[in-house]
């Protein structure tokens, strides 16, 4: 075995017996994981299983309570984010650390050696950015990028530290399969170079192209490592769930009734220097349909939601129909009394007072279309505790919410258990129309394969969904048709059967081909 | 006589420019100082106070910024260490100031001060009109157009400044980044604390060189304002500086000449003007943004 043999033979990282306590709680216990140079290995596990504080604890962000990290064979301990980059470990992080208020060679600089001029990063970031097929302007502000530019920036600023590791936090939750592409090229060509990739995901499929090896996390243990080319989709959400991931089911076509939203030539102005101006939105949903918008993030589904739902009324009342009634003025409370459930992107703050048990986020929802069954004493509104309580226990029931306690506060349960609730919380009234935005966000397979199956149970009964989701899968899994917006911009409607991902992603881009796409049957 | 007049308004303008240039190196790395005015009262005792023991006004314009800066430790440490509410304590800290610069200032009212002497530049200050009104000014006039071409080249030019912005703009990246958040606000704090003595200074020993009880005379409040009204930029608030030191002195010209104006209403001016700026200025949304410190008064706490 000649030196460099050897050399190879000796992994870049390995970790061995990594514990991370919060309190007595373990996110991350007695992990051992190993990477070779070369070599692009997956991290794989739902949400909470522990691979953000692993992360954390490589790049210096968190300290370990008990374990040894290696890197090339020698312990080391890693204080601080500065020296993982000083030992070669560059990462670009899930949530954004970018700065909005600085431009592009600003950010980077912010990670680069002091010496170096600003100009002169600029110039270096310019021309790696263009040697990774990364294009960048360093001269603009990263408020007004795009979330994909804004992901350009971090790997730009990984690579400038020219790292030997490189960790991708859910690089393609962003991505249209386009960019996602490019992102994977960019990836295969660094491991050419005989850089490693630690790629962090819970999209199977994407871990099955481009990963070499797979280690998979659970409640913060390691359950598996394994080769995903090797392997299925369905055995590798097995080792990340434990248990098969239920199916979501679909009746072929269900019957499909009046029009109970409609949506004609809604141009809205944008109300805030970041946020993005609706431009002539027209679409139709009947009852038993589910149009699913998709679209890359911050091309105007927030917009587009604050005027379906009216949180933010719009100036022409015929702009927006609910069952054959102008709404376009009304407020949120009129739409809901009209019949309409509206379940926002934000769980925390926003669906939700994370402060505030489940049983008075459920009357807040509900005081004015529930009047009758939660308040008594006629003009005082008396709050009835008992029907407010059956009803939250009814809603926990039916979509499985697991919690501790009777009514615990909301921000006690985990994303995925409180989005049941909220989602619960709309379908337990029977909604005619009902609008989610990002429906399963950030929440683990097992909730989500149950909210998506709610929501195609609640059409199959007649209730009209408009589905808006960054999340392609899910989109194919529970849409009757499929619409695209980009910058506030809504295509067309596609019957879901008639629209390929490739399609999806070049609508997402921006790229209508008006003639060769055909229209769906029902589309007048 | 309109010499005179710019004279006046340059030394009207002075404490402003100096006070809002430490606020606003304070307020980039993301911390909100309501406690401007309280400093900048304790400045103004420090410095009459030092200035009448020793003799020299020098030696008061160095008590000003030490007693500004050491007040201003007082509201880093409950903020930063302790993470109290910042508008909370700010306040708090003008209450505090007022009340322990009367108390420490008891002795030395109605003692005759000593005025800082002009610093004249031999040649420079022969330039006909812009020479004398330029060129034969006291240390503190100097020293503010220095620091508004130093701080405008430090948070812009410099990679500390860069860093400082980074902190003001989202505090837990440049935490994740490995800058440290608190040291680097400690000292913006003091910096800070520093230039609101050294514009007391400026009131006890150039405006009106005497110990008077609540001199700085809402200065303080001003000064925060400015800052808001140059959306964060120096130069932008010499200018606005220049503009509020204008309005106070043009009130009292207009008083000086009979103008049938209510002088109330004439003092009120300035406020006024800060009210007037600040609608027109938050129209252009974008521009504000891009400056604003985005984590402006909110609390940091490491996770660790």
């Amino acid at each position: 075995m000649t030196l460099s043999d050897a050399a190879l033979a000796v992994p870049l990282l390995s970790v061995r017996g990594l514990t991370k306590l919060f309190g007595s709680f373990a996110a991350c216990r007695d992990i051992d994981l190993e990477i070779a140079p070369g070599e692009i290995h997956a991290l794989l596990g739902e949400n909470g299983a522990g691979k953000s504080t692993l992360v954390k604890m490589l790049f210096g962000v968190l300290q370990p309570s008990d374990g040894q990290i290696l890197w090339k064979g020698s312990p080391v301990r890693i204080n601080s984010p500065g020296e993982a980059r000083h030992l070669g470990i560059g990462m670009v992080f899930q949530h954004f650390s970018l700065f909005e208020a600085l431009t592009v060679a600003e950010n980077i600089a912010l990670s680069l050696d002091p010496k170096v001029s600003l100009a002169r990063i600029s110039d270096e970031a310019a021309s790696l950015s263009k040697a990774y097929g990364l294009p960048l302007d360093p001269k603009a502000h990263v408020a007004d990028l795009s979330v994909g530019e804004r992901q350009r920036i971090e790997i730009v600023r990984a690579l400038l530290q020219n790292p030997n590791l490189i960790i991708l936090d859910e690089p393609t939750s962003v991505l249209t399969p386009q960019e996602a592409d490019r992102l994977f090229e960019t990836l295969l060509q660094l491991r050419q170079e005989g850089k490693s990739v630690l790629y962090i995901s819970h999209r199977l499929e994407e871990v099955r192209r481009i990963c070499d090896r797979a280690t998979v996390l659970r409640h913060g243990k390691v359950t598996g490592t394994c080769d995903p080319r090797h392997e299925t989709p369905a055995s590798l959400a097995r080792m990340m769930v434990g248990s098969d991931v239920a199916q979501v089911h679909r009746d072929e076509r269900s019957s499909v009734g009046n029009l109970a939203l409609e949506v004609n030539d809604l141009s809205v102005p944008a109300r805030t220097p970041f946020a993005v101006s609706l431009k002539n939105v027209s679409m139709q949903v009947r009852a038993g349909e589910i149009l699913a918008i998709a679209g890359i993030a911050g091309n105007g589904q927030g917009e587009l939601f604050d005027a379906l739902s009216g949180e933010y009324p719009v100036a022409t009342g015929d702009a927006i129909l609910i069952r054959g009634k102008s709404v376009g003025r009304l407020g949120i409370n009129d739409r809901r009394l009209l019949g309409a459930g509206f379940v926002p992107e934000e769980r925390h703050g926003h669906a939700a007072v994370s402060a505030m048990p489940l049983s008075d986020n459920l009357l807040i929802a509900r005081s004015q279309s529930d009047r009758r069954a939660f308040l008594g004493g006629g003009p005082l509104s008396i709050i009835r505790h008992r029907a407010v309580g059956s009803a939250t226990r009814r809603i926990c029931g039916a979509m499985d919410v697991r919690k501790s306690g009777e009514d615990p506060l909301a921000g006690s349960l985990s994303g995925g258990n409180l989005q049941k609730f909220i989602v619960g919380r709309e379908l337990d009234r029977q909604p005619s129309v009902l609008v989610v935005n990002q429906p399963t966000w950030g929440v683990d397979a097992g909730a989500a394969s149950r909210i998506r199956q709610a929501l195609i149970d609640l059409a199959k009964t007649g209730s009209a969904i408009v589905v808006i989701s960054q999340d392609l899968d899910e989109i194919f899994e529970v849409a009757t048709t499929i619409a695209v917006i980009s910058e506030g911009r809504l295509s067309q409607m596609y019957s879901a059967g008639a629209l390929s991902l490739e399609r999806i992603g070049l609508l997402m881009g921006g790229i209508h081909e008006k003639k060769s796409i055909p229209e769906t049957a029902h589309a007048h | 006589m309109f010499e005179a007049i710019l004279l006046t308004v340059i030394t009207a303008a002075t404490p402003l420019v100096v006070a809002a240039l430490g606020e606003l190196v304070t307020e980039r790395s993301g911390v909100l100082n309501l406690g401007v005015e309280g400093m900048m009262i304790m400045g103004a005792v420090s410095a009459f106070a030092a200035a009448q023991l020793t003799g020299s006004p020098y030696i008061g314009v160095l008590a000003g910024i030490a007693g500004g800066a050491i007040f201003s430790l007082l509201f880093a440490f409950l903020t930063l260490t302790l993470v109290a509410n910042q508008v909370a304590t700010g306040l708090a800290l003008t209450i505090l100031g007022l009340g322990l610069s009367g108390q420490l200032g008891e002795a030395f009212v109605g003692k005759p001060g000593i005025k800082l002497q002009p610093i004249v530049f031999p040649v420079l200050s022969d330039i006909p009109f812009l020479g004398r009104v330029l060129f034969s000014q006291d240390l503190i006039f100097y020293l503010s157009i220095v620091l508004v071409i130093g701080i405008n080249w430090f948070l812009f030019r410099s990679r500390t400044g860069l860093k400082m912005r980074a902190i003001g703009d989202n505090h837990a990246s440049a935490h994740a980044l490995g800058i440290n958040v608190i040291r680097t606000r400690y000292l913006a704090v003091m910096f800070g604390g520093a230039c609101a003595g050294l514009a007391g200074a400026q009131l006890s020993l150039v405006y009106t060189p005497q110990w008077v009880e609540n001199m700085a005379a809402g200065r303080g409040w001003i000064a925060l304002a400015l800052v808001v009204f140059a959306s964060w930029r120096p130069w932008r608030l010499l200018a606005g500086g220049y503009l509020f030191g204008a309005v106070t002195i043009g009130q009292l010209h207009a008083q000086a000449f009979g103008i049938g104006v209510p002088s109330q209403l004439l003092s009120a001016l300035p406020y006024a003007a800060t009210i007037v700026v600040l609608v027109i200025i938050s129209h252009n949304r974008r521009t504000t943004l891009i400056n604003t410190p985005a984590s402006l008064g909110k609390p940091f706490v490491p996770d660790r």
